[in-house]
């Protein structure tokens, strides 16, 4: 099909349509097109906007105006009195601790992981790859329980070193699958210079490799971050104690207790996405397109 | 999260020299590197992954030690109607998830990108796909929280809405009866997942040659007729990777179903990795948990297995055209 399509596509074609696409005539279908997918944008944008103004609502104001009226006046109340019951800064640190932490480590490992497999090219680099490949896929579940009882037996339950080094390996398993297709294509000629030039693996590692492949390295750190923030199953597991939970676990823990009242739990919702809608704006770009260097070859 | 398809890293290291890149440098003395992370690996998920399989064949509920019963716990298993419905909502979930996301994210990157893109220009374009985006980087829990507000049984966003424009009568305790309960999930699921394809595909779209798009008009194909005989056939790798990553995660949800209605009302919305948490640590079932959690595996891991043969064979049957 696409071969038999190719063909008529040199000279002619090309000269007849490029005045056509440098003026783009729209259409009323085109614009009907355009409303359905704002009215699909708008459909996803909802919730959050819903979110936003009832956190803002006393119970009260909710009741008489509903859920999509402005707040007849800002009550801080709601985001307030969560805030102090979750300890909300001690759940946010938690959260941040765990994450950063998580994603320095698991690049350094996968860096050394692909640099023996993409660059080293060590024999049975391929079942690595495969290992870390379905490790990639495995349910958390199917390593839960015995998790659970080995960081018990080593006293590390309730604690986040539990958390870090668990993710630190279930981060690091993609990374190393990503990175060794990075590194295995790596030009040749500089480690090539590099290496005749006296440097030994490490210093080739240290002072070539790593600083020409940082933007490969800051998506994953950035990825590895939002990742970790995210998790839920093993957070909720191994971090029982309140002053340990992260932020998603800690707001999952409050919903339906009977002392939050409809606008509060608004608010424990808003306080939830605040962090990772910040991440987004931050790293807008590189979260929408860097998403990519998981998908393409 | 995302998995990228092997076949070609690896064979490229099939294909590759018995030498490392750095000249003169054998290959052996790169296993150091490789050591902390093949240790950490094996600690953190080699050594619990067999545990768990011996587990399933075990009677153990985490005090005394695990009783080895043989296939007992697998026999109950085939036996358990709960275990079943568990499945059949991950079936929902893969709707949910990637049925209706992948069909839809075509459609939607297709048009932002040669409509909206190229006619009303890329900026807009790239908000409106910022904004499919914006669920997917909330913690799943986050996201089933904020639709689950909405969802609310007596004064919720959507009840009282209903209420005010005279629709009063379709009112409803959407999370908490078992007729819409897995229905109300889906809808958090899809609302999440929808940006994912669209991003993925719309990075794809950029490699279709636009010739190719004028060379189809002017055979007079028109627009639906180009989509699925160029667009889809050229970001098929994409539309498999898709598939792939968001069937695994349908089967793995468990943050929306712990957040919004642990499995319940009844059984209605049970999936099996929330079963076996629940197995592993309310019933204190641990040996059967292991059971639900190993069938997981293995209906994962099969279907990996059997999406990348598919997906290599179809590169292959590429290649040969």
């Amino acid at each position: 099909m696409t071969a038999t399509l190719q063909r008529p596509s040199t000279g002619a074609g090309n000269a007849v349509l490029k005045p056509h696409r440098q003026k783009p005539r729209r259409t009323v279908g085109d614009w009907i097109l355009l409303i359905a997918v704002i009215l699909v944008a708008a459909l996803i944008a909802v919730p959050f906007l819903i979110i936003l103004v009832n956190s803002f609502k006393s119970p009260s104001d909710y009741a008489n105006g509903g859920p999509l009226s402005l707040p007849s006046n800002i009550y801080l109340d709601g985001i307030v009195n969560f805030w102090q019951r979750v300890n909300f800064p001690e759940k946010l640190w938690n959260s941040f601790f765990i994450s950063g932490t998580v994603a320095v480590f698991a690049v350094i490992v996968s860096v050394f992981n692909a640099y023996a497999i993409g660059i080293g090219r060590v024999k049975g680099r391929v079942w690595v790859l495969v290992l870390f490949m379905i490790a990639n896929t495995l349910p958390q579940e199917a390593m839960l329980y015995p998790l659970y009882f080995m960081f018990k037996q080593v006293g590390l339950y309730d604690n986040v070193w539990s958390v870090i080094i668990i993710f630190t390996v279930v981060q690091s398993a993609f990374g190393t699958y990503l990175l060794s297709a990075v590194f295995g294509t790596f030009p040749k000629e500089i480690i090539e210079a590099a290496s005749l030039d006296g440097a030994t693996r490490w210093q080739i590692l240290l002072r070539v490799i790593v600083p020409i492949s940082r933007p490969t390295l800051s998506v994953l750190l950035i990825f590895f971050f939002i990742w970790t923030w995210n998790e839920f199953l093993i957070p909720l597991t191994f971090l029982v104690s309140n002053a340990n939970q992260t932020v998603p676990v800690a707001i999952t823990a409050l919903q339906g207790d009977r002392l939050m009242d409809v606008t509060t739990t608004s608010a424990s919702a808003l306080l939830g996405l605040i962090p990772t809608l910040i991440f987004f704006l931050i790293f807008q770009r590189t979260l929408t397109r860097g998403i990519t260097v998981g998908s393409t070859k | 999260m995302a998995t990228l398809p092997p076949a070609s890293v690896i064979a490229r290291s099939r294909r590759a020299p018995e030498m490392s890149l750095l000249p003169g440098v054998r290959k052996r003395g790169f296993w150091l590197y490789l050591i902390p992370g093949l240790v950490l690996f094996t600690i953190i998920v080699l050594v619990p992954l067999i545990w768990n399989i011996y587990l399933s064949f075990t009677s153990y509920r985490g005090i005394r030690p695990p009783e080895w019963i043989g296939l007992d716990n697998w026999a109950k298993l085939m036996g358990d109607d709960k275990f079943w419905v568990s499945f059949q909502n991950s079936v929902a979930m893969i709707i949910a998830m990637v049925v209706v996301p992948t069909l839809l994210g075509l459609v939607l990157a297709a048009l932002l990108f040669d409509l909206v893109g190229k006619k009303f220009g890329g900026k807009f374009a790239s908000f409106l796909r910022a904004t499919y985006y914006l669920p997917q980087i909330l913690p799943v829990a986050i996201a089933a929280i904020v639709i689950g507000w909405i969802l609310r049984p007596e004064n919720g966003a959507l009840n009282t809405v209903l209420d005010a424009i005279g629709l009063g009568a379709l009112q409803h305790n959407w999370l908490g009866s078992p007729d819409t309960a897995l229905l109300s999930v889906m809808v958090v699921m899809v609302w999440v997942q929808i940006g994912y394809p669209v991003v993925i595909f719309m990075a794809a779209l950029q490699r279709v040659d636009p010739e190719l798009y004028e060379a189809a008009e002017l055979d007079g194909a028109n627009w639906f007729q180009r989509f699925t005989s160029i667009t889809v056939s050229i970001i098929r790798p994409e539309i498999y990777v898709v598939v792939l990553t968001a069937t695994i995660a349908a089967l793995k949800v468990f943050g929306p179903i712990y957040a919004l209605t642990r499995g319940g009302p009844g059984d209605s919305t049970i999936v099996p990795s929330y079963y076996s948490y629940s197995e592993f640590f309310q019933s204190q079932q641990v040996g059967y948990g292991a059971t639900i959690a190993t069938a997981l595996t293995v209906v994962i891991v099969a279907l990996t297995i059997i999406f990348i043969l598919a997906q290599n064979r179809a590169e292959r049957l590429e290649n040969e055209r």
